[in-house]
């Protein structure tokens, strides 16, 4: 694997760590914090580092750690989770058929706790003609080539719904996405676009991500930037935030031209991103600011 | 590393979008949600507990508990929203306890105020500040 | 979307117990202060009351303003002297009324 990484990121790294571990200067994110849903599920919220994959984190946090004792403890009870809202209505959806063929997910998937169960911990995944999608592709797919019916806006209400229901079938599970063989390309893509500066600000993803995190951007603390909590609810929106949304919204604040959502650069960018939060679990759906 | 003039300088090009005007047209003072609902009657401290974050990480939805023994009914207004009263809580022969939970929108960092009506009529009330944070990232 | 009410209540309680009882709700309550992107003031909507009812008896009456945040969340302790049933009703400005019903069983 190529690491396009100055090496003189990792002392960088490690004081934002202790920065992170004696901070909490503005809210308060507590790194030793254990997610424990509704009291029965456990969420793996850290996961040790490796040089293969991250050999600038000393150990992979989810966002979760980053947040306060108050948006931390609205993620751990599913009835205060307003993301459940979403899941709910992605489960209404799941059983209603739509489109010429009059056909539901449910008519070809089944129960989603079973045929669903560990989709979202592999996404984004090459599918069968060597191309890389995340789910919002497949779901598309299915809708067009299937059901006969329209495709649902990438981030539109309908598809986070949907993609809030899948990913709670793989809540718990340790992310599984494939990055070698045909993913490779795509992993080598994501990991390029996630240290190439961006925008009047020059900013790449590892420059608040990896070098920075446990800081404070303005009021926020930064986090590792891991995706294992999408779609998330976030407060500032009131809404479901999918993963390619955020990508936006991180690269205009760059203060760039952003890739599109659903974009070659932004799956690639999925892919790698993903990777990163190997050992950590998909939290099915979390709730940030 | 980030240096502090980058991240003054991300915080400017973020485009946080604002939750709530600094102004209303219809806009009703503290002290008028106050004499409203108090009619100007004295108010006593102490009675009544608030419990909300000390600083809210996003202001949009901030949680907030209060609670005021023999209250009953609770109102609950933030000082620096443009509107600043929030809800009226009555609690109806069924109530097990003058307590509700709920989560509301603070436009900016400010005191929230709680007053309660007692069973005599009399009111007591309480207030707590609120940090809200503006988030460096618009997402 | 479908407005769709949320309850949860504790699975069991004795006669006379209070209970905590929690609501949400999805509903972006509006708050008429937003402007659109093409500078027009977005219309108020709000669910401006909640009731909840226990065997006919009030237990708590909240009228809400512009600043409950989006899917309102209520929590609250109510008294179940027998086994009966809960009543929640919200109370859309679009003159829409969404209720929901829980039946409760004390031991």
């Amino acid at each position: 694997m190529q690491h396009l990484k100055p090496a003189k990121s990792l002392a960088l790294a490690s004081a934002c760590v202790a920065a992170l571990w004696s901070g909490a200067a503005m809210a308060d994110p507590d790194p030793t914090a254990e997610l424990l849903i509704d009291g029965e599920i456990p969420i793996t919220v850290r996961a040790p580092s490796d040089d293969g994959l991250t050999p600038y984190l000393p150990e992979r946090y989810s966002g979760w750690l980053f947040r306060s004792a108050e948006t931390r403890s609205l993620q751990a009870d599913d009835f205060e989770n307003p993301a459940m809202l979403a899941v709910e209505v992605g489960a209404e959806l799941w059983e209603t058929a739509d489109g010429s063929a009059g056909q539901s997910c449910m008519d070809c998937h089944g129960d989603a706790e079973e045929s669903m169960a560990g989709v979202r911990a592999r996404m984004p995944h090459v599918n069968d003609n060597g191309e890389l999608w995340s789910m919002e592709n497949y779901i598309n797919n299915c809708r067009t080539e299937r059901m006969g019916a329209e495709e649902w806006r990438w981030s539109g209400d309908e598809m986070t719904s949907m993609t809030s229901f899948i990913s709670l079938q793989s809540r718990g599970m340790p992310v599984a996405v494939q990055i070698d063989g045909p993913a490779a390309p795509y992993w080598e893509q994501g990991q390029e676009i996630y240290y190439t500066r961006f925008g009047q600000l020059e900013l790449s993803c590892a420059s608040c991500h990896e070098e920075s995190y446990g800081l404070n951007i303005r009021a926020d603390h930064l986090s590792q930037g891991q995706i294992t909590g999408f779609p998330t609810y976030r407060l500032k929106n009131a809404g479901m935030v999918s993963i390619h949304n955020r990508f936006r919204g991180c690269i205009r604040d760059t203060r760039a031209e952003t890739f599109a959502e659903g974009s070659e650069e932004f799956r690639a960018l999925e892919l790698y991103v993903a990777s990163r939060g190997m050992g950590l679990d998909i939290e099915g759906v979390s709730v940030r600011p | 590393m980030l240096t502090r003039r980058d991240t003054i300088a991300i915080g400017i090009g973020a485009s946080a979008a604002v939750l709530l005007p600094v102004t209303g047209a219809y806009a009703l003072t503290t002290e008028e949600a106050i004499t409203a609902y108090t009619g100007g009657a004295d108010m006593a401290e102490g009675g009544v507990t608030i419990t909300a974050p000390e600083i809210a990480e996003n202001g949009n939805t901030v949680p907030i508990s209060v609670e005021a023994p023999g209250a009953t009914e609770i109102i609950l207004i933030a000082t620096g929203n443009p509107t600043p009263n929030v809800g009226r809580f009555t609690f109806g022969p069924g109530s097990g306890a003058p307590m509700v939970a709920t989560r509301i929108r603070l436009g900016r960092t400010q005191d929230v105020m709680a007053i309660a009506k007692m069973e005599d009529g009399s009111f007591a009330s309480t207030a707590v500040e609120v940090k809200v944070t503006i988030g460096g990232c618009g997402g | 979307m479908t407005v769709r009410p949320r309850i949860r209540l504790p699975r069991s309680a004795s006669a006379g117990d209070s209970i905590v009882v929690k609501t949400l709700i999805n509903h972006d309550m509006e708050s008429g202060q937003r402007r659109n992107s093409a500078g027009e003031t977005i219309p108020r909507q709000i669910i401006n009351r909640f009731t909840c009812e226990y065997n006919g008896v009030m237990v708590i009456d909240v009228a809400l303003e512009p600043a409950i945040s989006a899917n309102p969340y209520m929590e609250f302790e109510a008294l179940v002297p027998e086994s009966g049933e809960f009543l929640f009703t919200w109370y859309d400005d679009n003159g829409e009324v969404y209720t929901a019903t829980e039946a409760f069983e004390v031991s």
